[in-house]
């Protein structure tokens, strides 16, 4: 094993260059590095301008998505000796805005992660002195895969969809709407009905499965949009034949 | 520029976000500012794993938490403290719970309960093997619901504004833009976690550099048991990620290199098959990892690449459990070690994990300093006294951060409007980042190689055993580096996203947070929990059965004072583990 690898890195500073360029860095190739360790070699001793997020460096926070040889990874949890002898090119995740370097605007996400209304709807709240909601482990089961996903927004990188048209909710928002609705103690899927069931909620999605592809977690965001889909399907029938009334 | 709210909490983790909705609740008319350095659900609550106690089970009580948490502490804990949380814990969780947490469940529907370290009753609350995860994703999805709460994501907090002794904002820098801006607020509550980055090897994730702890230190909030740093002793070891001590609840055991299981060496009980609570691999965290210590001085550990191990043996709980009860710690070994528990044994040894001390406060979350709150690892109510039990803090960041909330919002109703004092603060903060840090001349030293030098002091002088002279030294030491810290050298001069520039004023933080610990432990001439001086290895009540209190003098040196630990129900006795 050659005891350095190239790094080609993505660079983009908006007040210096119109478009983003690369720079190469010679990194320590080590057993137990991650992408993310050579990086923060190159931050710490070769060149502080650097810009990339990073903090749990155990695969939970969410941080540091980037494209690394063109795939959407956590840099954390991804090795250099996988891609040895290198060079590894290391770029900011496709379709987002760029900022700085790796770093990319999240904010349209944050708006769509609010539009699901992600939090348990019940239309009466039972007081926490009448104890806890009971929850079969089985009922726990049926949702807790899409409660999984860590917002680190390689599911959006990866989805052709959401690259054509960023109108699209997307994989992690549709998959969390997905995460209450099956949620046995919710009551809220009438509610989230109305954001999902429009052309640029699951409707959208032609099911490329890229993002169940992508997603670190284990989540099947895709999985959660085509089960969504036949839900949709039935309550917008539902809808046509008993207009009095949704159930 | 400036903004205007009526709280402004700082740190957006499970303290910061739990405040939060708690004044949202008590008082929809504020408005209320949440500035945090990353994204909310960035914030190291994700990384909690084991779980969260709360006495719920018909055969625990109150008293039992209590004890085991007093005793935990080595009596250091404030028990009026105590005893509150004790009663809060539980209604804290289940609120939790009614917000859509996906706690494990027992077959009939009902929460169920997991043994941990030090508890002497089943009582944490888990999701599997990451409940810090669900409780954060839980509390944040939560928070979106109150249009009253205003979040500024990356925001970078540099100082507190403090008008004529009252705490009523902060200056703080948005990295998207590099905008420096005033945010100000009636009352501001600290929920920026612990500073474990301080050491060179730790399970907390790289924004746990103690911001919060150095800010109050600076505007003249003294820092309570900062000596008091806790191990835990199963880290993996090049990254020091953690794998839980839900691990060795269910039944997993810790042996040496010759498959001994030492801890029955270490008066912490006899060896069962079947885990048996405050006993054994479920004693406490200070216990086990001084245990470590004591095993490597005997020539009984295994050497690694990155220094002595003892190893976490899970093969005798079958994949089955594994996977349903502990799959993040399976991830976790094949990921970063390549190794499968349920086959390997997993090298691990003691790595730093929480900070006890912090922001000295009041049971309401109070500071010395009006106006300013804080909750969380950030804070020292103290619960934790001298060493904290596993799933303690996580409760703890429920119940503090709710209470910080509910006080600062009826603080908020009455104090004034920050007054036009303020201004010239801002101005000056404005300044001061623009003239020493963007436009800062070329520095000598990079900023990693005094974070590597103040890592190695710290872990050198006030690791699991510490001796004065040591200590001695490293105040020297630091005091030399707090200079240095100062005048790094910094490339990166841009507006945008510049991440240098946080690093450096996270690094001065994080010099000051070292010397009050090597200060406060210098003067802590006892051993108690995990404080342990060689030079003086007994408990000491007569003298220290009391907080330290370190203050920041006007030359910037750390001062110490001590003050009595509130005692209600409890003498001090004997902790007895094993039995």
């Amino acid at each position: 094993m050659p005891d350095q690898i190239k790094l080609r890195v993505a660079r983009y500073r908006p007040e210096v260059e119109d478009k983003p360029t690369f720079n190469e860095y010679d990194v320590p190739l080590r057993k137990d590095w991650s992408v993310l360790d050579g990086l923060n070699h190159i931050k710490d001793e070769l060149d502080g301008t650097l810009s990339y997020r990073w903090s749990c460096r155990m695969g939970i926070c969410g941080s540091c998505g980037a494209s690394v040889n063109g795939r959407p990874k956590l840099l954390c949890a991804t090795f250099l000796t996988d891609y040895a002898p290198g060079p590894v090119r290391i770029e900011p995740l496709a379709n987002f805005p760029i900022i700085r370097d790796l770093v990319v605007e999240l904010t349209d996400f944050m708006h769509k992660l609010s539009a699901v209304k992600p939090w348990l709807i019940r239309e009466e709240e039972q007081s926490v002195d009448e104890g806890e909601y009971l929850q079969t482990p089985e009922e726990l089961a049926d949702y807790k895969q899409f409660s999984m996903c860590i917002n680190c927004m390689l599911c959006y990188s990866a989805c052709p969809v959401y690259g054509l048209d960023t109108k699209f909710v997307g994989p992690a928002a549709i998959a969390l709407a997905q995460r209450y609705n099956l949620d046995s103690r919710d009551e809220g899927a009438g509610e989230r009905l109305t954001i999902l069931n429009q052309p640029e909620g699951v409707w959208d999605c032609t099911f490329v499965g890229e993002c169940s592809r992508a997603c670190p977690k284990g989540v099947d965001p895709a999985g959660a949009i085509q089960r969504y889909k036949v839900t949709a399907a039935t309550a917008s029938l539902k809808s046509l034949l008993l207009p009095w009334g949704q159930q | 520029m400036s903004t205007s709210h009526d709280i402004v909490i700082v740190g957006g983790g499970g303290a910061g976000l739990r405040a939060a909705i708690a004044a949202a609740e008590a008082n929809p008319r504020l408005s209320i500012a949440v500035v945090s350095k990353v994204y909310p659900m960035r914030s190291h609550t994700v990384s909690a794993e084991g779980g969260a106690a709360g006495v719920i089970k018909d055969d625990d009580s109150l008293d039992e938490h209590a004890y085991d948490t007093i005793s935990g502490g080595d009596w250091l804990p404030d028990q009026d403290a105590v005893e509150a949380f004790v009663v809060e814990a539980p209604r804290e969780l289940l609120q939790l719970e009614h917000w859509g947490c996906p706690w494990s469940r027992e077959p009939d529907g009902h929460i169920a309960v997991r043994p941990f370290g030090g508890m002497k009753k089943m009582r944490t609350w888990f999701a599997a093997d990451k409940t810090g995860f669900h409780m954060l994703h839980t509390l944040f999805q939560t928070s979106l619901k109150y249009p009253s709460v205003v979040r500024y994501d990356e925001w970078h907090v540099t100082r507190l504004l403090v008008d004529d002794g009252r705490v009523c904002g902060v200056v703080a820098l948005e990295l998207m833009s590099g905008r420096i801006a005033a945010i100000t607020g009636k009352a501001v509550i600290l929920a920026s976690g612990g500073g474990g980055r301080v050491f060179p090897f730790t399970t907390n994730a790289a924004i746990k550099t103690g911001d919060g702890m150095a800010l109050a230190y600076h505007a003249g909030a003294p820092l309570k048991d900062m000596e008091f740093v806790q191990y835990h002793p199963t880290g993996l070891p090049f990254t020091g990620i953690l794998i839980t001590e839900a691990a060795r609840a269910e039944g997993g055991w810790l042996i040496n290199k010759d498959g001994y299981r030492y801890l029955q060496d270490y008066n912490l009980g006899t060896p069962t098959p079947k885990p048996v609570l405050r006993s054994m691999e479920l004693g406490p965290r200070d216990r086990l990892s001084q245990a470590f210590v004591h095993e490597v001085a005997k020539g009984r550990t295994i050497d690694s690449p990155y220094g002595p191990v003892v190893h976490l043996d899970l093969r005798h709980l079958g994949a089955k459990l594994i996977d349903s009860k502990l799959p993040f710690v399976r991830e976790l070994c094949r990921k970063y070690e390549n190794i499968d528990p349920v086959r390997e044994l997993v090298p691990v040894r003691p790595v730093v994990h929480y900070m006890m001390g912090g922001v000295h406060t009041d049971i309401h979350g109070a500071t010395g300093l009006p106006g300013l709150f804080a909750a969380g690892e950030v804070a020292c109510v103290s619960i934790n006294g001298a060493n904290r039990l596993g799933s303690n803090s996580l409760p703890e960041l429920l119940v503090f951060g709710a209470r910080a909330g509910r006080a600062a919002a009826d603080y908020a109703e009455t104090a004034r409007e920050p007054g036009s004092a303020i201004d010239a603060q801002v101005e000056d903060e404005v300044r001061r980042l623009q003239r020493d840090f963007y436009a800062r001349e070329r520095g000598r030293e990079r900023l990693a190689t005094i974070r590597v030098e103040m890592q190695k002091i710290i872990e050198g002088a006030a690791g699991i055993y510490r001796d004065g002279d040591t200590l001695a030294k490293a105040a020297d030491s630091l005091r030399e580096l707090r200079e240095r810290a100062a005048s790094a050298a910094i490339d990166d001069s841009s507006r945008t996203f510049n991440t240098e520039l946080p690093s450096a004023l996270e690094l001065v933080g994080m010099v000051d947070l070292a010397e009050s610990i090597v200060h406060s432990a210098l003067r802590r001439e006892e051993s108690r929990g995990a404080h342990q001086r060689t030079d003086f290895p007994a408990r000491d009540d007569d003298r220290f059965l009391a907080h330290s209190l370190v203050y920041r003098d006007v030359d910037g040196s750390p001062r110490v004072e001590h003050q009595p630990v509130t005692i209600t129900r409890w003498p001090p006795g004997e902790r007895v583990y094993g039995s």
